[in-house]
């Protein structure tokens, strides 16, 4: 009995079955709202999963050029880290595997499918995949530090690099919250380069490079890539929650969990309304302004989490 | 960094219509441009030798799905011209009204492709929706959406009833309003500055050197518009600015195109209002005498000039199509060269091409790596050689 109950914790909840399925929920919530936002229909709720299924059955083709064992276990790779990303970010009132770093190790995990979409892409050997995936791999080192300073500040405050500990923090201190609003900002911003939405989908810009660094895979690898980009926006909406606002806010059971999908729909929704707002930019310009302005916003708000700490005592 | 060749269609997302161009990149820098036409000719200045000149409107309808009233309206002034026929003065307005409904109808699809270029689906999705009303317009006034056919010979097909001048009036009303937001829209928003300023350069000598047409040459700084330069329909009569804007780049092009909507409407309103009594059509005979005519017209995308020679029957001896992406292709090479990958697809969008309009055969052998383009002596040698060896001498016909 003892193995098995954090078995099926790692299987179903919190762990793969329910990050896919909420992934996929999040994906058509995505859709449905810039559908309405863009006064069109968007499709039914049922259209993330059809996609899924349709991908699943259809034949995978490796290039001949290709490096055949790459190729193939990168999708695997993107899953498996996003996964484990997700073990120690709380979900209800609790994270799954929770240690002192895993602030640290969760920004690192995320980093593992950005660089496999660069393997991916490089493996591939079309030209349009290599222009792709060295645009992911600019792109990474654009919003990598904005992601990671937005996220040390409330570390810093909390005193704690334990995510589950930082949202106890912040549940015990409420009104620190709305002073972590630069930092959220900065990081929904990054987070929306993370995940290569609009305006920062510059790796895979369809009209410019196709598929970008994906334009080669298809079937099933293919379809566990676009999961793990599914479940990365739940992964990368959790974390947000637990860093900056406060996790469950002391509730427990039911509540805390519905609480959880309230906060990372309305993060969804901020998320998707960036990507309407917007035309896509050049990946110089995306530079630019990474460091230029999303930086310094992350860094001010460290300095002013430091200030907050010394004052508090 | 090593350099990659990309071939950037005939098959690819950004190109609605099949072209090549070949770039050459290092990192995300364009080092060389080459433009590859031959992937979509149909044939049309052959077929129509083989149809009546009333057959012809139709074939010539479909040279292009956006300007097809540009292609007709330039042909059938050619015809008339050669037949000696007076049009009536209301066909004229009425032609003239379709003409400006048409523009309305492109730019604003234009506006659509663009902002879907940059990656700006929002403002695709809004002008696709709004272009609907004038689409509407087109079809109440001539039964269709895009091969309106409004055009015969001697006239048009339709008159306009007070109610459906009313009813465009009222669309007209909304679109002006829709405008103004684009307008403001493009002109505020900084994603679009960004990515549309200093982006896709054309100075004014390097337009009038490579004979950039339409609003491409406009953006320029050149004022250049064959409605004020040599007025056909009833353009002498109507009231209205040519718009020139002097960035030379794609947002130029954009500010041009979307202050021309405001201008197009101005037109409209005015035929509307002052919409000559009179017949809409006369009788012009089937057979026309020799002779030859060539006229211009500005078609949504530029200057489109048709070249017809008659021979006394009631089919044309010779058609030539010169159609306005033809003349704007040869500025896109210079624009993409030096220019950032990112920026292809919307500097090809700028000129808003039309590829099938454009279209000439080219032979390609990929062995040698040469290319030739046929001209009219070695397809007709080749065809009686094709033909010779299947029993058939056609060499003595002339």
């Amino acid at each position: 009995m003892d193995s098995i109950i954090p078995l099926a914790q790692i299987l179903i909840f919190p762990g793969f079955l329910f990050l896919a399925s909420y992934g996929m929920l999040l994906q058509w919530v995505d859709r449905k709202l810039c559908a309405v936002m863009q006064n069109r229909m968007g499709p039914p709720w049922f259209q993330p999963v059809a996609d899924f299924i349709k991908l699943l059955a259809k034949e995978v083709i490796v290039p001949e050029e290709a490096d055949n064992t790459m190729f193939r276990v990168l999708p695997y790779f993107a899953l498996a880290a996003v996964m484990t990303a997700m073990v120690s970010i709380p979900v209800g009132e609790t994270a799954l595997f929770s240690f002192q770093g895993d602030l640290v190790a969760v920004i690192y995990l995320l980093t593992i499918p950005t660089v496999t979409f660069f393997l991916a892409g490089w493996s591939s050997k079309s030209p349009y995949s290599t222009v792709g995936s060295m645009r992911v791999l600019t792109q990474l080192f654009a919003y990598e530090v904005p992601l990671m300073l937005a996220l040390i500040g409330p570390a810093i405050l909390a005193g704690t690099w334990n995510i589950a500990e930082i949202s106890a923090f912040f549940a015990a201190h409420p009104a620190l919250i709305p002073a972590q609003l630069l930092g959220f900002l900065a990081a929904i911003i990054a987070l929306q380069g993370k995940l290569e939405r609009l305006p920062f989908d510059i790796p895979h810009a369809k009209n410019e490079i196709a598929g970008g660094q994906f334009t080669e895979y298809s079937g099933r690898l293919l379809d566990f890539f676009l999961l793990a980009v599914d479940m990365e926006l739940v992964v990368g909406a959790a974390l947000l929650n637990a860093v900056f606002l406060g996790g469950a806010l002391g509730l427990t059971g039911i509540a805390a969990i519905a609480l959880f999908l309230a906060k990372t729909l309305a993060i969804t929704f901020l998320l998707a309304l960036l990507k309407v707002l917007m035309a896509r930019i050049r990946i110089e310009q995306m530079i630019n302004f990474c460091w230029k302005y999303l930086a310094p916003v992350a860094m001010a708000q460290v300095l002013f989490d430091i200030f907050l700490k010394y004052k508090l005592g | 960094m090593s350099k990659i060749t990309i071939p950037f269609g005939p098959q690819h997302v950004a190109l609605k219509e099949p072209e090549n161009f070949m770039l050459v990149l290092e990192g995300e820098q364009i080092q060389g441009a080459t433009v590859n036409l031959g992937y979509n000719h149909r044939g049309m200045e052959k077929a129509a030798e083989e149809r009546t000149y009333l057959q012809d409107l139709y074939l010539i309808e479909r040279v292009c799905g956006i300007c097809s009233h540009s292609h007709t309206t330039c042909y059938i002034t050619n015809v008339e011209e050669l037949a000696k026929a007076e049009t009536p003065k209301r066909a004229l307005a009425i032609r003239t009204l379709v003409a400006e409904l048409e523009r309305v109808h492109s730019h604003l699809l234009w506006l659509g492709v663009a902002g879907y270029e940059m990656g700006f689906e929002t403002l695709f999705m809004y002008t696709w929706r709004d272009r609907e009303q004038v689409l509407d317009c087109l079809e109440l006034l001539s039964g269709n959406r895009v091969h309106y056919s409004i055009n015969t010979i001697g006239g048009v097909r339709r008159d306009i009833s007070a109610e459906q001048k009313t009813e465009v009036m009222k669309r007209i009303d909304y679109l002006v309003e829709r405008t103004n937001y684009y307008i403001k829209l493009a002109t505020e928003e900084p994603t679009i500055y960004a990515r549309t300023s200093k982006v896709g350069m054309l100075p004014p000598e390097e337009a009038l050197r490579r004979n950039a047409v339409g609003p491409t040459a406009r953006a320029s700084g050149i004022a250049r518009d064959v409605r004020k330069d040599d007025p056909y329909l009833i353009y002498n009569e109507l009231d209205f600015k040519v718009i020139t804007h002097n960035t030379n780049d794609v947002f130029g092009r954009l500010v041009v195109r979307a202050l021309e909507l405001v201008e197009s409407y101005k037109i409209i309103k005015q035929v509307l209002n002052n919409l000559p009594e009179g017949p809409i059509a006369v009788k012009v005979p089937m057979r026309i005498a020799p002779g030859e005519a060539v006229n211009h017209y500005e078609a949504p995308r530029g200057e489109d000039i048709h070249y017809l020679k008659s021979n006394g029957t009631d089919k044309p001896e010779r058609l030539k199509v010169r159609a306005p992406t033809l003349a704007n292709l040869q500025s896109v090479q210079y624009m993409l060269e030096g220019g950032w990958m990112a920026d292809v697809p919307l500097v090809i969008a700028a000129i808003d091409p039309c590829m099938s309009c454009t279209d000439r055969a080219v032979v390609w052998d990929p062995k040698k790596g040469k290319k030739q383009t046929y001209g009219w002596e070695e397809l007709r040698k080749m065809a009686i050689e094709r033909y010779k060896r299947r029993g058939v001498d056609f060499s003595r016909l002339g």
